[in-house]
This record gives C-alpha cells, sequence and structure tokens, in this order.
C-alpha cells in the first residue's frame, strides 16, 4: 500500500500550470479565421421592440448580424423553463437584454458597430421592487409574478405564538451581489449543420450548456459538443449564464460559417450577468420565559429578476435553511420568488442560504436582548441535537454537537474575554470594537430528490500503463475538483495521487455527472469517483490479474494484461437514491440533505463612529464538514469564501438605476482587496459521514452563510445598533449612529 | 463599452520642445498622454472623447525632484512612487506622501503622475488636497515661457483649468520652511486599499499660546473641484480650540462645501464625514 | 460613432526586450500592451480582469516596475524591457514564491495568480524580508475573489524563507 493521499495536503493538480501562466483560459484559444462577436442590449428595463436601426458609415456587408430570426431551433435558453428568450423578439423585460449579435474579425470595429446599432423601444412601466411585485402593479411574468412559491408546516405555529410568553418580531434584508470571478465570461464557438455546435469556455455545467443548446438550435445531443477550459472563477455565476453567451457565440458561429470568440469585458459581464437575489425576511419568533424557541413564522421573498432561470432552486434552499440548526416545534415557512424588470438574479455561492440565514442569525440576537439571554445562551438552549427534528422534519441523524463546536470557535477566539473587555474599553472611544457570532447549517448535494432526478454519472479508466482517468462532467474552477477527485481514486485504488489524471470536461467524452453546484462536488460526484475506482479494482480482481494482497507495483501489470486480453479497463457508477433518504416534495417534508455541514463563526470588528466605517479585525471560522480530505484546500476554500462574506456583509453594494447597475465596474464595485480581509483562522471538526467518499460531505458554499451575520452581530455588539440589511455601508451606519447620538442627548 | 483604439492617435515626439512646439502650432488638437492611468481607464469604459494624444512620458527633465534651501521642485512627471519614496518629501511634506500611497495600487503608484493627478481635475483626486495645505504653486511651460501660478488659483471649476492648450505643467513647487505646524490627512475611501475618495481632507495649523496662529484646510470630494476651506480657515485664526469654537468651525464648513449624491456616497455622508475629520484634527491641535 | 478616417492612426513599430529576448511590436499606438503582448507574441500568461487598472490580473514588469498592462499604451513600450509571467521561471526551475503558491495553496482558479506572482516578485526584489503588513501593502492592487489572500501572505512569506535558506 502507498500513504494514502486523503487527509494530506496534496498539491493542487494543475498548480504548475497555473504559476507559469501556461493555464489555457478560454481567452487564451484562437481558432484560423476566428470572428469576435459582441452584443447589442437594451438600455430600457421594459418596452417593446418597434425597431432596430444599423447607423451610417460601417461596412454592414461585412458583419455577420444575428437576431431572433435567424435562430434555428426555439428562442430560449432552457433550464427550468423555457421562458428566458435568447434574443429578445417583440418585448424587453430587462435592461441589458441581449436583442442584436454582430461579428466581425476586426475587434475595434465590432467596438463601433455595437455604438451604432440603435434600438427603438417603447418603454413600458416596470417593476423594480418585490412590494411592487406582489401587488401586482404591473404583470411582467405569467398570471401573478410569482416563479415560485413554497410552504412548510410543522406543529402548530398560531397555538403555539399564542402562548408563548415573548413574540419577537422583526425584518431583515439583504441586497444583490455579484459574483465577481476574476475571469469574466467567455466562450468560443463552431457551429455548422454539417458538424452540429461545439463551444469552448469558462462554465460550471457543461451539461446545461449542452442541454440549452440542443434546443436552441434543435439538434439531437450527440450534434452538441460543450468543452470546458480552464475557468477563472464561477462561484455560482458560471452556472447558468453561459448558456446564454454560448449561444450567442454559436448563433453567429452558425451564421457566419466561422468560428467566433466572445469575450465579456468586466463592465458587461457585470451589468448583464446574474447575481445574487436579493431578499426580504419577516421572523416571528415565539419564546418561552427561559428562552426555548416555541415557535417560528418565517416569511421569506427573494427578487427573482425578470426571469424565473433557477430562481425556485435557489428559493428552495433559502427556505429550507430558514430556520436554521435548532429545534422547535412549531415552524411554518412560506416563502416565494417574484418577477422584477432587473435582469435575472441567478446562482451564488450559498444559493439562497445565506439570505435566510442572514435574517435567522441577526433576528436570534434580537430574540435573546428581549428574553435576556447572552445570545450564545439562547443558541445554547435550542441548538438542535441528535434525533431531534429541523424545520422540514428531518431527523438528525448526524452526531454533531453545536454546543461543542460553538465553545471551540469561542476559545479559538478568546470570544468570552473580548466581549467583555471590549465592552469596558468602548466608552471613551471613537472607535468602538465588538464581537460577534452566528451559527448555521448548510446542506451538501442538490435537494431532497434532486440527486434522484440527477442520476449522475462518473467514470474511471486504467490504462495498461497503470494510470488512471477521471472522466466526470464536474469542473475544476479553482474549489480542487481535479486534486480531490485524484486522491479519492488513487486511495481507492491504493495508487499514488500522481498516478491519477482528471479529464478535461468535454461532453464528447465524460459522462453526466451533474452540474457543478450545490457543494455536491466531492460529496456526491467525489463518491461515484470511488465507487467507479473500486470498479476498476473489482474487475482486476475478478479476472485474476491482481490478488487483494498485491502491492501497487503490481496494479500496471495487471491492467496491461486485463487490456490485452479484454480492451479498455473502465467502470463507471452511477447514484443510486438511497433507502434511508426519504422526501415529500409536495409537502415539503422530509430528508431535504444527505448531510449537513455545521458551522459557528466568529467576528471581531471595529466601527469608526466618526466615519461609520466598519473593519473586521479577526475572524474564526469553525466547521464540521465530515472528513477533510485536502486540508490545505479545504481551508482555502472557508477563507474565500469568508472574504466573499466581509464583502457580502460591509462592501458590495450593487447601485440601481432605473434597472441597471450603474456602477458596474470594479474601481466602483467594492469587493476587498488584501488590506480588507481580517486575519482568517479556519477550524474543522471531522465527523465522517457514512455516505461521502472517505467520510467526506460538502464544504464550498457553508463560509458564505454564516460570515454576514456573524459580523453585523460584532457591529450591534460594539456600537448598540441595530442593523437589519447587508450591505452595512459606512453611510447607513453613521446616519444610525447619529440618530442614537441625538436620541441620547433628547 | 469599450472604444475602439483604431481611432485614437498618440505620437512621441522626441524630445520636450517638440511637444511644446505640437502644442503651439495646433492649439487643441493634442493633449499630453502620462503615465495613463486615468486616460487609459476611460479609453476603456468607452468616455474618452479627445482623440490625439502626445506622449511626454520620456521627457525625463519633467521627472525629477529637487531641493532648493526655500523650495521643492518636483517634475510634474514624478510618478507617486517618486513621491513616496523622496527622503525631503517623506520629512517635510509628510501629507503629500500620504496621499501618494494611497493612491491604487503599487503598479498605479508607478505609473501615475502628480502632474496628471492635477490636469485630470478630478474632484476626488488623492494628492491635490495636500498640495493646497502646502500652498503650491506651479510652473506651467509653453513655446512662448514659463509661468508661475498658486496652485489654489489653478482649479476654477468642475474640470476647469488656468492652463492655456498649448501649455503643460512642468513642475510643481513648494515652499519649505514650515516646521512646527500640526498636520493631518485623511482619506475616507470605500475600502481600506485601491480606493476612490469619499472625502478627504488635509489641513496643518500652527498653533501659539493655545491659539490658532495660521492654518489651511483643503478637501477633495465635496466640491466640483478640489478646494480649499478659506472661510473655515478665517473663521478659526486667532481662535482658541474650545468645544463653541470647533463647533463653529464645523457650521462654517458644513456652509461652505458642496457635495453631492453620486454612486460611491451621499451629500449628506459627505458632508457629515468633513465636519467629522475637521473636528478629528482641532482637536489634536487643542491637545498638543 | 463611425470610424472618422482623418484621425486614423497609422500602426507603429514597437521595438522593446520582453522575458529576454527582442521583440517587435505592431499595433496602433493606443493599443493595450496587453493586448499586443498577448496577440503578438502569444504571452497568454497575462490575464485581463477589469481592464480598468483595478484588478491587477494583466500585472507585468516595465524596466524593474510593476506596472497593469491594461493601462498602457503600447507606443509607451518602446525601448522597454518588460518581464511577464512567462519570464519569471528559470527554465523549468520555478521561482520560490511559485514554487510556494502550489505547496501553500496560494491559487485557486489561477485567474489572479500571474500578477499576483509578479507583484511578489516585485515586492521581493525591493525588499528582501517583508512582514505580512508589508505583503499586504505590496499585493493591495491585486484583486484575488477565490482565496482570501490568507494563503497567498502564506505563500509568499514561505517564499522569503526559502530564499533566505538557499542563500
Ligand atoms: S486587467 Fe489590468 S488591472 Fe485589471
Ligand atoms: S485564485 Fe481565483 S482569483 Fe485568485
Amino acid at each position: 500500500m502507498t500513504n494514502p493521499s486523503i487527509g494530506r495536503s496534496i498539491p493542487r493538480k494543475e498548480g504548475r500550470e497555473k504559476v507559469t501562466g501556461r493555464a489555457r483560459y478560454v481567452d487564451d484559444m484562437t481558432l484560423p479565421g476566428m470572428l469576435f462577436g459582441a452584443t447589442v442590449r437594451s438600455p430600457i428595463a421594459r418596452g417593446r421592440l418597434r425597431g432596430i436601426r444599423f447607423g451610417e458609415g460601417l461596412p454592414w456587408n461585412e458583419l455577420t448580424t444575428v437576431t431572433a430570426k435567424d435562430i434555428p431551433g426555439k428562442n430560449s435558453i432552457v433550464l427550468l423553463e423555457d421562458d428566458q428568450p435568447c434574443l429578445a423578439a417583440e418585448l424587453v423585460n430587462h435592461a441589458e437584454e441581449a436583442v442584436v449579435l454582430l461579428a466581425h474579425r476586426d475587434k475595434y470595429l465590432i467596438e463601433e458597430a455595437r455604438r451604432a446599432v440603435q434600438l427603438e423601444i417603447e418603454r413600458l412601466p416596470a417593476i423594480f421592487s418585490i412590494d411592487d411585485s406582489l401587488a401586482c402593479k404591473e404583470i411582467i411574468w405569467r398570471a401573478d409574478n410569482v416563479f415560485k412559491s413554497l410552504r412548510v408546516d410543522k406543529g402548530d405555529v398560531d397555538a403555539a405564538l399564542a402562548e408563548a410568553e415573548f413574540v419577537v418580531e422583526g425584518e431583515y434584508e439583504t441586497g444583490a451581489q455579484e459574483q465577481l470571478y476574476i475571469e469574466p465570461q467567455g466562450m468560443i464557438a463552431e457551429a455548422n449543420g454539417r458538424d452540429g455546435v461545439t463551444v469552448w469556455g469558462s462554465l460550471q455545467c457543461p451539461y446545461y450548456v449542452h442541454k440549452a443548446l440542443a434546443a436552441l438550435f434543435a439538434l439531437p445531443a450527440e450534434k452538441i459538443r460543450v468543452v470546458q477550459m480552464e475557468t477563472g472563477g464561477g462561484f455560482g455565476g458560471k452556472e447558468e449564464y453561459p448558456s446564454m453567451i454560448a449561444a450567442h457565440a454559436a448563433l453567429l458561429a452558425w451564421k457566419s460559417g466561422r468560428p467566433v470568440k466572445m469575450i465579456y469585458d468586466r463592465a458587461e459581464d457585470m451589468a448583464a450577468t446574474t447575481k445574487r437575489h436579493p431578499s426580504r425576511t419577516r421572523h416571528r419568533t415565539g419564546v418561552t420565559r427561559d428562552g426555548k424557541i416555541v415557535a417560528m413564522d418565517i416569511d421569506f421573498t427573494l427578487d427573482g429578476g425578470a426571469y424565473m432561470t433557477l430562481s425556485p432552486v435557489v428559493l428552495s434552499r433559502g427556505t429550507i435553511h430558514a430556520a436554521g440548526p435548532y429545534d422547535c416545534a412549531n415552524v411554518r415557512i412560506r416563502s416565494r420568488a417574484v418577477a422584477t424588470n432587473f435582469p435575472p438574479h441567478g446562482a451564488f455561492r450559498g444559493f439562497g442560504a445565506p439570505q435566510s440565514v442572514f435574517a435567522l442569525e441577526r433576528h436570534l440576537d434580537q430574540v435573546a436582548k428581549v428574553v435576556g439571554l447572552a445570545p450564545d445562551e439562547l443558541r445554547r438552549r435550542n441548538f438542535v441535537r441528535e434525533g431531534q427534528t429541523l424545520a422540514v422534519g428531518q431527523v438528525v441523524h448526524e452526531k454533531i454537537d453545536m454546543n461543542e463546536l460553538m465553545e471551540r470557535a469561542f476559545e479559538l477566539s478568546g470570544y468570552r474575554a473580548k466581549r467583555e473587555r471590549l465592552a469596558r474599553e468602548n466608552p471613551g472611544s471613537t472607535i468602538k470594537r465588538g464581537i460577534g457570532f452566528a451559527s448555521f447549517l448548510h446542506g451538501a448535494g442538490f435537494t431532497g430528490s434532486g440527486e434522484d432526478y440527477l442520476a449522475s454519472v462518473a467514470e474511471v479508466e486504467a490504462t495498461s500503463e497503470g494510470k488512471i482517468r477521471v472522466c466526470a462532467a464536474s469542473t475544476e474552477m479553482g474549489q480542487g475538483t481535479n486534486t480531490i477527485f485524484s486522491q479519492i481514486a488513487a486511495d481507492a485504488l491504493g495508487l499514488e495521487c500522481s498516478s491519477v489524471e482528471v479529464v478535461q470536461p468535454d461532453t464528447a467524452h465524460v459522462p453526466n455527472s451533474g452540474p457543478t453546484v450545490a457543494s455536491r462536488t466531492c460529496m456526491i460526484v467525489g463518491k461515484l469517483v470511488e465507487s467507479a475506482a473500486l470498479g476498476v479494482k473489482q474487475s482486476l480482481l475478478q479476472n485474476g490479474f491482481l490478488r487483494e494482497e498485491d502491492g501497487h507495483d503490481a496494479f500496471a501489470g495487471a491492467c496491461r494484461l486485463y487490456i490485452e486480453k479484454f480492451g479498455p479497463l473502465r467502470a463507471s457508477s452511477r447514484y443510486s437514491p438511497s433507502p434511508e433518504i426519504h422526501w415529500d416534495d409536495a409537502h415539503y417534508r422530509g430528508d431535504a440533505y444527505g448531510a449537513y455541514g455545521w458551522g459557528v463563526y466568529v467576528a471581531e470588528v471595529s466601527v469608526d463612529t466618526l466615519t461609520g466605517e466598519t473593519r473586521v479585525e479577526d475572524f474564526v471560522a469553525a466547521q464540521e464538514v465530515g472528513r477533510v480530505i485536502n486540508p490545505v484546500l479545504a481551508a482555502g476554500q472557508i477563507e474565500g469564501g469568508v472574504a466573499q462574506g466581509v464583502g457580502f456583509a460591509l462592501y458590495e453594494n450593487v447601485v440601481w438605476r432605473d434597472g441597471r447597475m450603474i456602477n458596474n465596474q470594479m474601481t466602483n464595485y467594492i469587493m476587498p482587496t488584501s488590506m480588507d480581509v481580517p486575519p482568517i483562522r479556519v477550524y474543522f471538526e471531522e465527523l465522517p459521514y457514512a455516505r461521502g467518499p472517505a467520510g467526506a460531505k460538502g464544504i464550498g458554499e457553508l463560509p458564505l452563510d454564516g460570515t454576514a451575520p456573524a459580523i453585523i452581530n460584532a457591529v450591534e455588539n460594539a456600537t448598540g445598533i441595530v442593523v437589519r440589511r447587508v450591505p452595512l455601508t459606512p453611510e447607513i451606519l453613521l446616519d444610525a449612529l447619529d440618530a442614537a447620538r441625538e436620541k441620547v442627548h433628547a | 463599452m469599450r472604444s475602439s483604439v483604431a481611432s485614437f492617435d498618440l505620437r512621441t515626439p522626441h524630445d520636450l520642445p517638440s511637444v511644446l512646439e505640437l502644442l503651439a502650432r495646433e492649439p487643441g488638437e493634442w493633449r499630453p498622454f502620462a503615465g495613463g492611468t486615468d486616460l487609459m481607464v476611460l479609453l476603456e469604459a468607452g468616455k474618452l472623447a479627445h482623440r490625439r494624444y502626445l506622449n511626454i512620458w520620456n521627457c525625463r527633465e519633467l521627472r525629477n525632484i529637487s531641493a532648493s534651501d526655500s523650495e521643492m521642485k518636483i517634475g510634474a512627471l514624478a510618478t507617486y512612487t517618486d513621491v513616496k519614496g523622496h527622503a525631503i518629501l517623506q520629512r517635510e511634506f509628510e501629507l503629500l506622501c500620504r496621499a501618494a500611497e494611497e493612491t491604487g495600487g503599487i503598479a498605479t503608484q508607478n505609473r501615475g503622475t502628480l502632474g496628471g493627478n492635477i490636469a485630470n481635475a478630478s474632484p476626488a483626486a488623492d494628492s491635490p488636497p495636500a498640495l493646497l495645505v502646502y500652498d503650491a504653486e506651479l510652473e506651467l511651460i509653453s513655446a512662448g515661457g514659463t509661468r508661475r501660478v498658486l496652485y489654489a488659483d489653478f482649479h476654477t471649476g468642475y474640470k476647469k483649468m488656468n492652463l492655456r492648450p498649448d501649455e503643460l505643467i512642468a513642475r510643481i513647487i513648494l515652499p519649505r520652511g514650515r516646521g512646527g505646524w500640526k498636520t493631518y490627512y485623511r482619506k475616507v475611501g470605500t475600502r481600506r486599499a485601491q480606493a476612490i475618495s469619499k472625502v478627504c481632507l488635509a489641513a496643518a495649523a500652527k498653533t501659539e499660546n493655545g491659539a490658532i496662529a495660521d492654518i489651511r484646510i483643503a478637501l477633495g470630494s465635496v466640491a466640483p473641484c478640489v478646494m480649499r476651506a478659506t472661510k473655515t480657515e478665517n473663521s478659526l485664526r486667532g481662535k482658541r480650540l474650545d468645544a463653541a469654537a470647533i463647533d463653529d468651525a464645523r457650521a462654517t464648513l458644513a456652509a461652505e462645501i458642496t457635495p453631492i449624491d453620486d454612486m460611491r456616497s451621499t451629500a449628506r455622508y459627505r458632508s457629515r464625514i468633513a465636519q467629522n475629520l475637521l473636528q478629528e484634527f482641532l482637536q489634536s491641535c487643542a491637545t498638543t | 460613432m463611425p470610424r472618422a478616417k482623418r484621425s486614423m492612426p497609422e500602426k507603429v513599430s514597437v521595438q522593446c526586450r520582453v522575458n529576454g529576448h527582442d521583440a517587435t511590436l505592431l499595433d496602433f499606438p493606443m493599443a493595450r500592451l496587453l493586448d499586443a503582448l498577448r496577440e503578438q507574441l502569444s504571452l497568454t500568461g497575462i490575464k485581463e480582469g477589469c481592464g480598468e487598472g483595478e484588478c491587477g490580473a494583466c500585472s507585468i514588469e516595465m524596466d524593474g516596475r510593476l506596472v497593469n498592462s491594461c493601462l498602457v499604451p503600447v507606443a509607451q513600450a518602446e525601448g522597454a524591457t518588460i518581464r511577464t509571467i512567462e519570464g519569471v521561471a528559470d527554465g523549468e526551475q520555478l521561482h520560490e514564491v511559485q514554487q510556494a503558491i502550489i505547496t501553500h495553496g496560494g491559487a485557486q482558479c489561477g485567474i489572479c495568480t500571474p500578477g499576483m506572482i509578479l507583484a511578489a516578485v516585485n515586492l521581493l526584489e525591493h525588499n528582501g524580508r517583508p512582514t505580512e503588513a508589508e505583503v499586504r501593502v505590496a499585493l493591495a492592487g491585486n484583486l484575488c475573489r477565490c482565496t482570501g489572500y490568507t494563503k497567498i501572505f502564506e505563500s509568499v512569506l514561505a517564499a522569503v524563507t526559502v530564499a533566505e535558506a538557499r542563500d
């Protein structure tokens, strides 16, 4: 046996390519005769398209122009539904909606051409708020502007509220957030009637793009090929939108007969692509005198933007996470995702949970105040324990002890001592310091029966040199897929990690292992990789080429003999529903996720009361995520997520004017720099999960849930100001501080 | 939306006299182009209106920083890196070095020039408030000769300057010998680094017997151009800095500035911050 | 706006030294050095994240100083000595910073990595023993959305230790 690689910090597989500049991203690729594509977009949020004028002075005969009329199949980007057109034909439903596509070999000319196209759009009244949408001020989507609504019911909330000693109410909001992967979206396409359509691009989910292109071109699946290039960050932002840009590039390629490259510049990427759903959450919580939560009445609304995209799924996750890791007998959650005339909001790491978790964890600090308990004491009295049930009725089978995790986080951060010391030191200083925390859980994998429907497949192949090739559609976008799959396959076969290669995702060569989302890659697909690798071994054992007691040096020889005799040595594994997991989609009850990650995050902040600026001074992220496959990569996931959470909490403010993002530049949309992130200390508690590969669970989204509420809870601890909305800009906080000062004076 | 670079011209005359000659021959046709940290951003955003530029980056004689007993002469093409690394500037003109350090990241500091920062005439520029506090003068050159203007008189309105189309900013001149003043620089930006200022306040004061003998207060991002708060200064001269004086100064400043709402901040916030920073400065003067 | 014939400049030929080799770039004078190096010399390790001098993905060294190549017009590269990520390793021998980034997890998606490495290498050439605070300042012009920077700081500081042990 070789030294197992799981649990060790094996260096990133593609690290060398990345540090030398050799890694190939889509913009690094050129095809002979390639044209450059550009998109003409609506400047207006809602209206009727009356005409398109191509201005003077440009060689229009040399340019390829595409409008909705040129689409061979269905004019829609098929995902959950087909409501979103690929190109607006009659109605425009959001600003930046694509109307005309242009291509030319001169990338400078294309910029001028884009300016020269004028869209004549008759303006219609638009909806820019959740309230206006719910009130149906205008009907902008089907009958009632509602993409999806959900309801979770447990116990009898009304009766419990009526009896509770305290009822605490609160309303909380979160704003849109841009994923801001540093590599903008991009795609190269080749397309013609003979060979079909091929696209290479920056993307998370090859088979989503595949499905959308097949419908758009009305071609059979085998005529569509999607290849993922090295991807410079995704965070959900490259989950659904790549289907759109792939469709656009492919339409231009189809019409021009030439390869077409389409790369968004930063301004276009920020203005036109999806962002995190803005949200509003209302809580009504019944509590007994000794701090037991007896009723949670939660109302959760997401602003979905103009088309459905993935809003129902985001809503689902946000809804299920809205009641957190607490044991409460009576829970009612009513939720909906509504249409507005903003560009569609979409997937972003955390997928609805950061929104509802922010509300809950802010709210519980308010509840604690009303009841007269410390925030941690309130949590302690209500944490769910093994054998108890979550809001959807799921019995917790994991051995998690949230109290212990919280204590661990407190120890690492010096929470108690600091809370006391800061309270003593704050009076008399213009800089107020505070410390706060949030406790939360995050389900790994698709919700409910999602994984059953996906029925993902991964494949493992051995070569005659004894090398292993892992084939899956799960993409590497920085989170470590290549390395982790290699570790899992290597350990299953008792090989060195360096013997494993993860094949570039290409729908012509890899099976559909599902989308690279929902913290499912390691736990769900990793498990399939493990089983497929064991399948390869099984073939060798069964046919007598290998014996259990053989060392790893026998493996290559065994493979060679097998392949000489039988041909290719491959095994695949398909996800099989677990008999222990039951989900009732109609009533939203049951086992929402196979497993959860559990976290307690502690933030220490300082608030400058002269300027309202908040700075995160220190951060501790403690979590239980099952077995950690690669400690360095795992900690990197947490640290990166915390930094994004700092942005979500304090800096990242999308400024809209008439439905358009007007601060769509990196200079004006503020993400944290190296000077803005605190020291981040990451702690992993490891309770191996039986159905995960080597006991691992999901990890990627977890850090987005707890960071913002921990920070804002710390701001309240520092200043006494009750903040109910993120991002908390200095403008908002200074106003609140001023108001509080005036109150003291009055 | 990007501009097409094919429609912009950038010529590199072989020396400074040739630059000045071209500027003089076709006034308004050409504009100078230095480190590009502002102009290239506008180009990328499709907002660069002027089309023809003269590359002055290589005019070495405009990059020198020199000292005489009475003044510092900083070449307009001195970069932020040059400024913040200069020993005398560090010692005597700390506010300017602070401003240079807080402008963009290292790469921007290596290309951005002090002259460019002035000529770009952004109301949010970081160095000009410091220059105002130091009573800077500008040396402007043209084919016809050289003239010196007080920097305080240079900006005349939003993006308007006392600069003819045939002129270049050649040097920034800082009078030396102002020891013993209490100084202050604070930029409140969108984040801790690489930030555009929401408000920037630079100030210096000389106190005698607990009263303000002389004072300079300059601000960025609170008016159409970077400004000296002369009314506030006047109201403070000769005053002892008790709570009432500070309150008065706040009120005078609030009336003197004209901040606006934009995508980065609000007029209300800017006004509050300007007053709070002033107060922080005055309190620090009062306690020493 | 249609292309005004009058102001159409000619392409210019620019001589410079790139990663130790003489190179000639032929482009419109206002073309971005970023594009010229990527397209004409195939130096695609230089990345574009914003085109506005904000992210540092396009960082290169020009005459020993770190610059954002998206903000440098080609005409200003005349006579310059340029180093890009492709010129940081010595053949197959990685620079300490490159090696440390691999070992310590300083790269995730990798798109900021080339620029980050140039910024770090440039820092170490000016300051061989930076503190973490100095590393933070030096890298503030290079945005990373993946790592939260923590492992990048660790990588740079580890590279310093390795370089010191070697010297
Ligand atoms: S691409 Fe040059 S700084 Fe972002
Ligand atoms: S590693 Fe992805 S942006 Fe830095």
